[in-house]
């Protein structure tokens, strides 16, 4: 048990750093409350550099979970990314209060700021995409969803005084709690079918089971009801539909965020799910068709959605439901190659997304946020910085070699090729070539068209975002020089526990 | 000196003069694509594989092992006439670009010096992987060129540009992993993406697998060159992109989709370009012939020289799939011809666009009383791109048509699955090239003057080309006459690479042959194709 506890260290930290965050937002000394987006990256910092040390030989032996290298990948990665996070949300919350107080206009009033609740929620939230990676049982790996989910919610109500915000939220939280119950019925037949909640013990279960003819009904229901459930974290095909909404609800900064952490866990989740049942002798065939319907449709409608757009945000919304059917390829590929696809481009679709919206973030238009896609247009004269970033991160996402993105696609149309699923990989081919319409649409919108009256005022204001994207783009560009060393590490990721 | 340094210098280059003042930009990228030009002259003389089927200048970079995928470069005769060809037109575009480039200078020499990286990059590629990405990097440069520097319609020209050769070589990509999946299972988990490694495992395939590795492949390589019917992006990048832009698009970038037949096709598919070779020199002859009558009654002079691109292209893949070392070295041959005399036509005609403002041909003529040097040098390219004795494009188009004409399953040597009937069709093509360019030149350069309106757009040049625009086209002028007069120094250095790709042919065509199915395959395939 207690080598149990050293596996959550960097949860723990982030957890200090949520807590720390939380109260550090309410101090009265403005020094303090200003810096609060440096404490939060402080303390993922510390998680990221805590993970190798927690990770050793020696513990990872004696753990039980299905995959007990996963935590040390996911963890790493997570926090990283989340500091790329932090860093898009800087100038996001309380600003205009803050100048006010600065300029002796308005009193601190505890009541009045909310950037430590925010950064508190963002850091729970990364802390539930670690536990997953622990998670040896049902119950566990509900909670941990929950915990990814539940601070998303209230930091979507909170990104805007909007209504369009308030309204996003509202769909975001119902549609969720729907999802999440779909997803326990789901869990409950699983139990009904193998009468446990632990992982080992339901792998060996379903064995069982198949060495005598095939996974049970119960057992087959249960899984395809709780990834149906899932497939709202990972905004897949049919449970999409409140993407876009929500994508466009939330201020920018948010929504970079809204497009990683719930899709990791629910990746996560995933993976986790199907590996109790195995790839060995292929997936149910139940559940392997009903995932090739979900990521044929994920990626069409995804892209196809996407072009249909006027609004910068819910483009890159419709473009971040495509990914997750990319990445589904993955998932229905299955390990070793598939899996470690999926792993590898959650990271750099983690920070090519990131850059893609932080670019949107540091935007604004007279102290407004930034919407059509007309405000974008001929912003390389304005802020070059920003639209390179954003043509950089859109070139990314569309999978142009040598950019980042590229390798990513590239090891998950193996995967699937190598699955021997063609058709789903001439599919994500097709639908990799609608992409290039919006994506293009985009570039040229930020990189050649020129300045209208309507985009005229937009301008790069907030500094942290603009750091992020472009650090974010510098890693577009330079992360294939790491790619291996990326890879080796997701390879050891998906190990099984030696017996 | 290795491949590498030849690749980074441009790169190396391009940072700088991003980091340059704008007023320099031009001499610092002219200065480093002559260093290249002159470094990739150097290598041509100490190549050792002249002649031979070996890979010169090989050298090994390990890069994502997990997959077998290296940064592995090395260059055959064929691959090295390409580079040469790439370095020797990089400075001239720099160099004809001094004038026609007034706005947002720097970018466009970095985009110019990385689109040569990424040419060059091609060429040496001895991974598929590399190959792909240095393949789908050259569509980057070539977008913003076009989109930037690009004539009224260039945001659509240079979107249609981009999204047919990417969707096309999406399935390129497929193909390739495709063959290396198979490789890997043969090998019990060991990937590799290695040209050699694979070629060799794919051509003992079985032959429907081949024919689908096959059009997966032309999908990608068949925009490129352009072959009929996915021709029509060609056309509108031409006539909108900036005269270099023009001039690299032509003299290197459709060869791209050729040599990609020469280096992936032709080896790796050996049973399946036996079985579509008809299907594919049939559109190959269609796109002749109906690109010809098309540049028959164009007015804009750059359009036409684009579609004549399309027709000519269409001998080249006529050569490629020949099957014997006359139609194969005649189409590489002919790879190297059409970019110096139809790169040299670009420059002539961006000279002339950026006196007058106009391409039109109704609205101009009679240019040779107003600039007889521009108007000489215009009668030389017209006459060595119609294939005139002694100039270098008729040394070329002769020999990828006498390669078709003897490719029928009797000839001795080298039996083939074309024949005389391919050859006497698609030489009609040549009598309208003849007729469609001499028309634009009688039109253009003779009969009575015609001069445009130009008050109000004046411009700092002489009425006839500078010495810097001889300059440019003195080099491509001599090496038309050289090729012309000389040709067998390039047949004979190129002559080993080519006979060993079209080595296992002669047996895969005679069983071919001996099949009675034969003509029901190829008959399927028609339709395919």
């Amino acid at each position: 048990m207690a080598d149990r506890l050293w596996f959550l260290i960097p949860e723990l930290i982030v957890l200090v750093g949520a807590v720390v965050c939380a109260i550090g937002g309410l101090s009265n000394g403005a020094a303090i409350r200003r810096r609060i987006g440096f404490i939060a990256c402080g303390f993922l910092l510390a998680a990221c550099i805590a993970v190798p040390f927690v990770y050793t030989p020696e513990r990872i032996a004696t753990a039980d979970t299905l995959l007990p290298y996963l935590g040390k990948y996911i963890k790493f990665f997570a926090a990283l990314i989340g500091i790329l996070l932090v860093m898009s949300a800087g100038g996001l919350m309380d600003r205009k209060y803050e100048h006010a107080i600065k300029k002796g206009k308005a009193t601190f009033s505890a009541l009045r700021t909310s950037s430590g609740e925010f950064h508190a929620l963002l850091l729970l939230s990364i802390a539930g995409v670690m536990l997953i990676c622990e998670a040896r049982d049902l119950i566990w790996l509900f909670l941990a969803l929950e915990l990814v989910s539940l601070p998303t919610y209230v930091m979507v109500a909170m990104s805007r005084w909007s209504k369009v915000a308030q309204e996003a939220a509202m769909k975001y939280f119902f549609l969720g709690a729907v999802s999440a119950a779909l997803m326990l019925y789901g869990f409950a037949l699983l139990y009904a079918a193998t009468g446990t909640f632990v992982f080992t013990e339901m792998a060996d279960v379903f064995e069982a089971q198949r060495a005598a003819g095939g996974v049970s009904v119960f057992g087959q229901i249960g899984l395809l009801l709780a990834i149906f459930g899932l497939c709202y974290k990972i905004a897949a095909a049919p449970m999409h539909l409140y993407a876009p909404d929500v994508y466009q609800g939330a201020s920018a900064a948010v929504t970079a965020f809204l497009a990683f952490i719930p899709k990791t866990a629910g990746m996560l989740a995933i993976i986790l799910l199907c590996s109790l049942v195995g790839w060995e002798d292929g997936l149910p065939p139940v559940l392997e068709m009903a995932l090739w319907v979900v990521a044929v449709l994920t990626m069409l409608l995804g892209n196809i959605g996407a072009l249909l757009q006027t609004s910068t945000q819910r483009m890159l919304g419709y473009s971040s439901i495509a990914h997750s059917g990319y990445m589904l390829i993955g998932v229905i590929a299955g390990p070793p190659l598939g899996i470690v696809a999926v792993l590898v481009y959650l990271v750099i679709y983690g920070a090519t997304n990131t850059s893609a919206f932080a670019s949107l973030a540091c935007l604004s238009k007279d102290g407004a946020p930034v919407d059509s896609l007309e405000d974008i247009s001929g912003l390389h004269k304005r802020s070059p910085l920003a639209a390179t970033s954003l043509a950089v991160s859109c070139g990314s996402l569309l999978g142009i070699p040598p950019l980042f993105g590229f390798w990513g696609k590239l090891m998950l149309f193996a995967a699937g090729i190598a699955a021997g699923q063609l058709v789903l990989v001439l599919v994500a081919a097709v639908a990799s070539a609608i992409s290039a319409w919006y994506y293009l649409r985009l570039i040229g919108l930020s990189l050649l068209s020129s300045t209208t009256p309507q985009s005229e005022s937009v301008k790069a204001t907030l500094r942290w975002p603009l750091i992020a994207a472009v650090i974010s783009a510098i890693i577009a560009i330079g992360g294939p020089l790491v790619l291996s060393s990326i890879v080796t590490e997701a390879q050891q990721a998906v190990l099984a526990p030696e017996e | 000196m290795s491949l590498w340094l030849l690749l980074l210098l441009p790169l190396v280059g391009a940072v700088c003069v991003f980091l340059a003042n704008a007023s320099i930009a031009k001499w610092i990228s002219l200065g480093v694509s002559t260093l290249v030009f002159v470094l990739s002259v150097l290598m041509a003389v100490q190549y050792g594989e002249w002649g031979s089927a070996g890979t010169g200048f090989a050298s090994h970079v390990a890069w994502l092992s997990q997959l077998g995928i290296t940064l592995d470069l090395g260059v055959d005769s064929v691959a090295m006439l390409l580079v040469l060809l790439t370095t020797l037109l990089t400075p001239l575009c720099v160099w004809g670009s001094f004038t026609a480039i007034t706005s947002r200078r720097k970018e466009y020499y970095a985009w110019l010096l990385i689109l040569e990286t990424a040419m060059l990059g091609v060429f040496s590629a001895q991974d598929l992987i590399l190959f792909y990405v240095s393949f789908e990097l050259t569509l980057v440069p070539m977008f913003f060129l076009i989109a930037i520097y690009g004539g009224k319609n260039r945001a659509h020209a240079s979107v249609k540009f981009f999204i047919y050769t990417f969707t096309g070589s999406l399935f390129t990509l497929a193909g390739f992993v495709y063959v290396a999946w198979q490789f890997q299972l043969s090998q019990h988990g060991v990937w590799s993406f290695a040209i050699h490694d694979l070629s060799q495992f794919a051509s003992a395939m079985t032959a429907s697998e081949q024919g689908w590795v096959l059009l997966a492949l032309l999908a990608g390589f068949a925009v490129k060159i352009p072959v009929f019917p996915v021709h029509t992006w060609l056309p509108l990048a031409h006539t909108e992109a900036p005269t270099a832009g023009s001039v690299i698009l032509a003299g290197v970038l459709l060869k791209l989709g050729t040599f990609g037949v020469y280096r992936f096709v032709l080896p790796m598919v050996p049973e399946a370009v036996v079985a579509y070779a008809p299907a594919i020199a049939i559109l190959a002859i269609i796109g002749i012939l109906y690109a010809a009558l098309i540049c028959w009654v164009q007015d804009d002079v750059k359009k036409l020289v684009a579609y004549s691109s399309v027709s000519h292209l269409g001998f080249c893949v006529l050569g490629l799939i020949a099957l014997n070392p006359i139609g194969l070295e005649g189409a590489v041959l002919y790879m190297i011809n059409h970019g110096l005399s139809t790169g040299a036509l670009f420059f002539l005609i961006g000279m002339m666009y950026e006196r007058y403002h106009t391409r039109d041909m109704n609205s101009i003529g009679g240019l040779a009383k107003k600039m007889p040097v521009w108007s000489f040098f215009m009668v030389f390219f017209v006459l060595a791109s119609v294939g005139l004795p002694g100039l270098n494009g008729f040394v070329s188009e002769f020999m990828c048509l006498l390669g078709t004409f003897i490719a029928s399953g009797s000839a001795p040597t080298w039996p083939g699955v074309l024949g005389p009937e391919y050859a006497a069709i698609a030489a009609i093509g040549m009598v309208l090239a003849a007729m469609y360019l001499l028309i634009m030149v009688g039109k253009v350069v003779f009969g009575k003057l015609k001069e445009p309106d130009i008050e109000g757009q004046h411009t700092n040049l002489p009425h006839d080309v500078s010495p810097r625009e001889i300059g440019i086209l003195v080099p491509l002028a001599a090496l038309c006459i050289w090729i012309g007069v000389q040709p067998t120094v390039l047949t004979d250095a190129m002559r080993g690479s080519v006979e060993d790709v079209l080595a296992p042919y002669p047996l895969i065509v005679q069983e071919q042959l001996d099949k009675p199915e034969t003509v029901i395959i190829i008959e399927k395939e028609d339709t395919h194709g």
